[in-house]
């Protein structure tokens, strides 16, 4: 019988050692989250890099505890008397209510103070304003102040705030670039704000962080962020972007594509579907899912279901003509 | 052993267990129907984890993948862990206060049956091909008929609103039972820690259940009579449904975790064979951690935009919440320190409990705090956080709870080599499929998508947990070969085969179905233990009182039960034509209405004690 507890105490020991050594080697750099690249995101980890000592040290204190508590009264056999009957111990227990009350005021005053940090004006007296419209399952970028609009992959400048402005569309999404920082709701009929200052230049993934769907899972993004010249050369392609006059062009408006997306400089000018001027100059195709290639282009158009489930773009039953017309069009978008 | 050692409480043919109105009988039927819904979310688990294994997973598609974790988050909440509590609840709480059965026994059987049909309904989603796919919390306006246009919203919305009648209707006739019904000499502060955290979770669920009936009558009437309460187009909010939410939600997750709090503090005085160690400090600090559980609903919406001022006042009040809780966590280590600690199955399941609800209580202190709970919020974090809670918590203390009481259950004892095989399986199964969660969300993989791409580096931490998923499902038939090996062919259990303190011990097991022979008289709040070690090694006890000794096997006076009626299960089953009508047609709703109204009109005029009812002991006039 004492075996087989030491058998369960060793290994209840082993356990928590296996786990502390995942605790230790999961502070590595490797997660996003850990790794920030904005000013909004090293606030948020630095309240945390204050809380996962304090919560290790709780851990190992408690568990070490409760394993020494197993291992030293463990019943021998020889044991026939009943242990003294200790009912409590109310200095005791006073004490270890006023202790965590004590550590929790010590995470209490970093929280509080970066919550208002996080939720106040923009650091800057001018940020570049963005805002961010969350659709079924896509994301909508408009830049007012630059006078363009884009979708699913962000551009903003090295070292500039900035200013979101969220909304929705239709049902409630969640912006969410793990090394830029912490999620904010896209709600419908109302608005949300997030800043952030980008410090380093470099592409970043992100995607939707609340149900909205079916596929959920496929509203993905991609955030650029740029040095200032790129984003500038970026910026003035867009307000002056250049349109191939093809084939493909007529395609494109008549075969029911300008119902809802817009093109900026040509008729085609709808509001439903992503804005897809300058398309080619994006590394990805229908919400950061496939690489922008003619291949995975002309996958999409031939059936956008199969690409993306429940995708409300409807499959417009092209022949391979027509279809390799409008790849070839989109493709020169740039 | 006795004349009732040979399960006379359970034999009878259906008809007698569809219209008992026995807290025991009832009991089983809980834990039974707990179980097999627990395989049930166990499987759909299982199928989401076998989709996440490998990237671009192509086992199920995202509409079914959607379907199944809304069911799988719907059905463990409502239909296993509230049930499975409800099987101890009703089972041991008239044991363990000295009572002949709850308040209103009738209700009690309603109470099941409209649990049981509404538990049906749901899933009867499933072969109609058309189940809930917007997520256990159902946030709105995904939920609208614009954006969910099939039947699947209003099997959940129906059926989980039926289960909250069953909810609150058990939780007042508990509320009742517990206050009113105690042995006399028992007064609260001598009530057995399980009852007293039994009685805060009845509490609880008057006070959550109504909110989120609110809601979800709010989302009734958007989706079936075009009102607008949570479409923005229109003027509505879908926050509103967030606030409803989770006013019921918190509590919720006290509702789910206060059982297991309470049979851990039963099971580690037993195996310790000590006192709860300062067992006052562990009641007020449950009901304060029921009592602050109501004021922290919006740290489940730090990411809404509520705005700083509010996003402070959450966090501040959910961390209160640990200081509570770190209190029980101590004081438990406190009762095992300086005890004789037996090392039996249900030991390791609370021992189990208490170690790996350290790590959900921790990461609940992360997200307390905004700034880190923004990044953690909705990923994989939370899902290792609320795993950790839930399973390590709420499964690990209620299987503690079932192998403590299986042998009063069933009167057999059940295989220690199995079931502590079944432990260390669970223990090793559920550390491997959770922890590895913990770094994916930091890594930012979002809580709810069927599918990921495979250059994120998010497949090795996924296999794993799948593997670990498994074991888990190999350690739960472990538990059922075990429980069937017992009921076969079990070593007969006495009715104290693990020399405890409370009253449910003192009678045989089973018990039968009068359970006390005599009504204790209580004068300790471990009468048994007094009345078997006496006032001497029982500091706090300063009377020279024998303490409760075990009950007789006769009883010595006559006693009268409740008869069967079959008028509860037909007034549930009214409700859930009402319930299930709303989905084909008025016509079956007024069936329902008809046969409800009938079932209440005849219960209510059925007199509890008819001609023929069960008694015991002398008969009447000849036993003086």
């Amino acid at each position: 019988m004492s075996r087989e507890r030491s058998t369960f105490l060793q290994t209840l020991l082993a356990a928590d050692l296996l786990l502390l050594t995942a605790c230790g080697s999961a502070q590595g750099p490797d997660w996003r989250t850990l790794r920030p690249v904005s000013d909004f995101g090293q606030l948020g980890a630095e309240v945390y890099s204050d809380l996962i000592w304090w919560t290790l040290g709780i851990f190992v204190v408690v568990e070490l505890l409760l394993l020494y508590a197993l291992i030293r009264y463990r019943s021998s056999r020889s044991e026939s008397e009943v242990p003294s009957q200790v009912h409590g111990f109310t200095a005791l227990e006073i004490a270890w209510t006023l202790v965590p009350a004590a550590i929790l005021f010590f995470i209490a005053i970093p929280t509080v103070r970066t919550i208002f940090e996080l939720q106040g004006a923009p650091p800057t007296e001018d940020p570049l304003e963005i805002t961010v419209v969350g659709h079924q399952w896509w994301w909508e970028f408009q830049y007012p102040e630059l006078g363009f609009v884009t979708a699913n992959e962000l551009h903003v400048p090295v070292g500039r705030t900035a200013n979101l402005t969220l909304s929705s569309a239709d049902v409630i999404h969640s912006f969410w670039i793990p090394q830029i920082g912490g999620k904010r709701d896209l709600n419908p009929g109302s608005e949300n704000r997030l800043w952030f200052t980008p410090t380093e230049v470099g592409e970043y993934y992100g995607q939707c962080a609340e149900l909205c769907g079916t596929s959920h899972a496929n509203m993905r993004m991609r955030v650029f962020v740029d040095d200032s010249a790129t984003f500038s050369e970026w910026a003035a392609a867009m307000q002056a972007p250049a349109v191939p006059d093809s084939a493909g062009a007529m395609t494109f408006l008549i075969s029911g594509c300008a119902a809802c997306h817009t093109i900026a400089g040509t008729p085609a000018q709808g509001k439903v579907g992503p804005n897809l001027t300058n398309l080619a100059r994006r590394t990805t195709l229908a919400s950061s899912l496939i690489p922008n290639t003619p291949e995975h282009m002309a996958n999409w158009l031939r059936s956008p279901d199969s690409v993306k489930p429940g995708a409300l773009m409807p499959d417009l039953n092209l022949d391979e003509q027509r279809l390799n017309d409008l790849v070839r069009f989109l493709d020169g978008l740039r | 052993m006795t004349a009732t050692g040979h399960g006379s409480v359970y034999s009878g043919d259906l008809r007698s267990w569809l219209t008992t109105v026995d807290h025991k009988r009832i009991g089983v039927l809980y834990g039974i129907s707990a179980l097999f819904y627990f395989v049930v979310g166990g499987v759909e688990a299982l199928i989401i984890r076998l989709q996440l294994a490998s990237a671009d997973g192509a086992v199920v598609g995202a509409d079914t993948f959607n379907q199944l974790f809304t069911m799988h988050g719907t059905t463990m909440v409502f239909l296993v862990l509230m049930p499975l509590s409800a099987a101890l609840f009703n089972y041991m709480i008239p044991l363990m206060i000295g009572a002949r059965d709850v308040a209103f026994p009738r209700l009690n059987a309603f109470s099941f049956w409209t649990f049981l049909f509404g538990s049906l309904l749901l899933n009867l989603s499933f072969f109609v091909g058309d189940p809930p796919d917007a997520g256990w919390f159902g946030y709105a306006n995904l939920t609208s008929r614009q954006y969910n246009p099939g039947m699947g919203i209003d099997f959940w919305i129906l059926s989980v609103q039926i289960m909250g009648i069953a909810s609150i209707a058990s939780a007042v006739n508990f509320t009742v039972t517990i206050l009113n019904m105690r042995a006399p000499g028992m007064s609260l502060m001598r009530m057995p820690l399980f009852v007293w955290m039994a009685l805060i979770v009845q509490v609880l669920m008057l006070l959550a259940f109504p909110p989120i009936t609110v809601a979800f009558i709010y989302l009734l009437f958007d989706r079936f009579f075009g009102t607008h309460f949570y479409i923005p187009d229109a003027g509505g909010t879908p926050i509103l449904w967030q606030h409803l939410f989770w006013i019921f939600g918190h509590p919720e997750v006290y509702i789910l975790i206060l059982p297991s709090f309470g049979v851990v503090s039963e099971v580690l005085p037993t195996f310790s064979r000590k006192p709860l160690f300062g067992a006052p400090f562990m009641i007020f600090s449950g009901i304060l951690i029921g009592f602050l559980g109501f004021g922290v609903w919006s740290h489940h919406m730090f990411t809404t935009g509520l705005g700083a001022v509010a996003d402070t006042a959450f966090s501040l009040g959910t961390m209160l919440i640990a200081i509570p809780t770190g209190v029980k966590i101590f004081n438990w280590i406190a009762t095992l320190w300086g005890g004789h600690i037996h090392f039996k199955t249900p030991l390791y399941f609370a021992v189990g409990m208490v170690g790996l609800f350290i790590i959900g209580g921790l990461s609940g202190i992360m997200h307390a705090s905004p700034p880190v709970d923004i990044q953690q919020h909705d990923t994989y974090f939370v899902v290792a956080h609320l795993h950790y809670v839930f399973f390590g918590g709420t499964v690990f203390g209620l299987f503690a709870g079932v192998y403590y009481w299986w042998p009063k259950i069933t009167g057999r004892m059940i295989g220690e080599g199995l079931g502590k095989l079944h432990f260390w399986l669970m223990f090793i199964g559920m550390n491997l499929t959770f922890f590895p969660m913990h770094f994916l969300g930091m890594d930012g993989m979002p809580r709810r998508i069927y599918t990921y791409a495979a250059d994120l580096g998010w497949e090795r931490w996924n296999l794993i947990a799948t593997v670990g998923a498994f074991v888990i499902a190999v350690s739960v038939l472990v538990f059922f070969v075990n429980a069937v090996r017992s009921v076969r062919a079990g070593e007969r259990a006495g009715g104290d085969p693990w020399d405890a303190a409370t009253l449910e011990w003192t009678m045989s097991s089973p018990p039968p179905e009068y359970n006390f022979a005599v009504v204790p008289a209580v004068n300790s709040a471990r009468p048994f233990w007094l009345h078997k070690y006496g006032p001497t090694r029982d500091i706090s006890t300063r009377t020279k009182e024998e303490g409760t000794p075990s009950q007789p096997e006769t009883p010595p006076e006559r006693i009268d039960l409740p008869s069967p009626s079959g008028w509860p299960i037909l007034a549930a089953l009214g409700l859930s034509l009402i319930g299930g009508g709303a989905l084909v047609g008025l016509w079956l709703v007024l069936i329902g209405v008809a046969v409800l109204v009938f079932g209440v009109y005849r219960w209510a005029f059925q007199p509890l004690e008819r001609l023929g009812h069960p008694s015991f002991g002398p008969a009447p006039g000849g036993g003086r």
